[in-house]
């Protein structure tokens, strides 16, 4: 499965779309859930905790490991996947589409600076050497 | 295959071949196979094998007295603690097979060697690198097993657990690391991939190191380097049922562990939280703090499970707290196994 073109990326395996209104919705890579395997248990930020760049914010659980999630750019909680505590195999199934967290950036410019895919390819493919 | 593979003590393994919950559901309900050719294969031949082995091993060897009968022990260091666990299979009286695990083999072996050339030096300790291992479990190896190998039936159709027969160049042992029905085979090693394949065809799926892990965790069986060590005594180690200290015989370690009784126990515990609980994680106890040796999520029973090493004053039922990340989390603890033959024991 190749990177969405239209995501940007952190060097940290998160995935961030930022949507029609500004908010920006938060999921971990193909990538980041490929490394994992099955998800067993997801922890969820809580809505209207602020949050600043690379702060540790949610935590994802495989029956391998626990990998702390961390807030692409700075912002405010507005929103957490609910499904995926019942569920959190969705994060294996469809990772571009179970995402974790939405959030309002304090500066949208913030997201402009990520990753895009190709660049995410590139740090992917650095990392496994 | 797909397999995803991690460096395990040198050997490249499988951690898994797709999903780590998927094969380990597949082992619970229908039937798996491992590759488990690192483990090391040791025969020990030559006149007072079994004497030797009295003298090397905590469990007594004596309790073997059919050909193909197998022992679960210890083999100790002086001190009482834990030098590798092992099974040891007996065949007659001038040879009995010992299966330790990958990581230690070479320091085991060296061991023998030394307790050997002091106790027994015509002995031969011949380790059998030429041998490879596949273990078929789950309900239905049987039934899979004698039909990727229809000649094999008649041989080991009626093995009882924890017996096995020696087939000259191959050897079918009715054990396994996964509380489910099963097989362990040795064989040639250049005869392996054949027999996998056939296995293939007969519907039996590959399983990962990953789902092995769970496997033998929800079992409530010990890993050794995880639940036991050089350091640790096999009486605080949850293994009192395999050490003979009842009998005259003395044995490598025997005093050490009569000198210093147990002052900990390894028990099991169910997370009350939500969380998974991992290995070295803190146990607080009312009694003092303890520490979880193996910890994971059991996909039997959909929650995280552990084992151990905690005062032994706590009690069967008892709520103690672990630290998991940065919060205290409730966990019950409880007598394991956990999972057997299919069925959730907690």
């Amino acid at each position: 499965m190749s990177n969405p073109g239209n995501l940007k990326y952190t060097a940290t395996h998160e995935w961030v779309k930022t949507e029609a209104d500004g908010t920006i919705t938060v999921g971990i890579t193909q990538h980041a859930q490929e490394l994992l395997g099955d998800m067993v248990f997801v922890e969820s930020p809580e809505v209207g905790r602020k949050l600043k760049a690379a702060e540790e914010c949610a935590v994802v659980e495989s029956v391998k490991a626990a990998a702390d999630i961390y807030a692409p750019v700075a912002g405010v909680v507005t929103a957490f996947n609910g499904e995926l505590t019942n569920e959190p195999e969705k994060i294996n199934a469809d990772p571009y589409g179970a995402w974790l967290f939405k959030m309002k950036p304090d500066n949208a410019a913030d997201v402009a600076g990520l990753m895009d895919a190709t660049a995410y390819q590139a740090h992917v493919d650095s990392e496994a050497h | 295959m797909g397999a995803k593979m991690i460096d395990f003590g040198g050997w490249d393994m499988p951690l898994h071949y797709g999903s780590q919950l998927e094969e380990h559901q597949q082992v619970r309900t229908d039937a798996g196979m491992f590759d488990v050719s690192h483990m090391r294969v040791v025969d020990l031949q030559g006149d007072g094998v079994r004497d030797f082995l009295r003298y090397l091993l905590a469990n007594n060897v004596d309790k073997l007295q059919s050909t193909g009968r197998a022992l679960y022990s210890c083999m100790l260091n002086p001190e009482g603690g834990v030098i590798d666990d092992l099974i040891v299979y007996f065949i007659n009286e001038k040879m009995f097979r010992l299966v330790v695990n990958a990581g230690t083999a070479d320091k085991d072996i060296a061991w023998m060697k030394e307790q050997a050339a002091a106790h027994a030096p015509k002995l031969e300790i011949k380790p059998r690198t030429d041998l490879a291992m596949i273990a078929i479990q789950g309900p239905k190896a049987a039934e899979k097993l004698w039909q990727a190998m229809p000649g094999l039936k008649n041989l080991a159709g009626d093995l009882k657990p924890f017996t096995a027969v020696n087939m000259g160049t191959m050897f079918a042992a009715r054990t396994g690391y996964t509380g489910e029905d099963g097989f362990e085979i040795m064989l040639p090693a250049q005869a392996a991939a054949f027999f996998w394949e056939a296995l293939s065809k007969a519907g039996v799926k590959p399983i990962g190191l990953g789902a092995r892990d769970t496997l033998r965790l929800e079992a409530g069986m010990n890993l050794y380097g995880h639940d036991m060590d050089e350091t640790i005594s096999p009486l605080e180690a949850g293994l009192a049922w395999t050490v003979d200290l009842k009998s005259e015989r003395d044995f490598i370690g025997k005093a050490a562990l009569l000198a210093k009784p147990a002052t900990r126990k390894l028990v099991g515990l169910v997370l009350q939280d939500r969380g998974v609980m991992r290995d070295h994680q803190v146990v607080k106890t009312s009694n003092g703090d303890g520490e979880i040796t193996s910890g994971s999520f059991s996909p039997s029973l959909n929650l995280s499970i552990a084992l151990a090493r905690i005062p032994n004053a706590v009690q069967i039922g008892d709520i103690v707290q672990v630290s998991v990340r940065d919060k205290l989390l409730n966990a019950k603890v409880v007598k394991y196994p956990f999972v057997r033959n299919g069925k959730g024991l907690v």
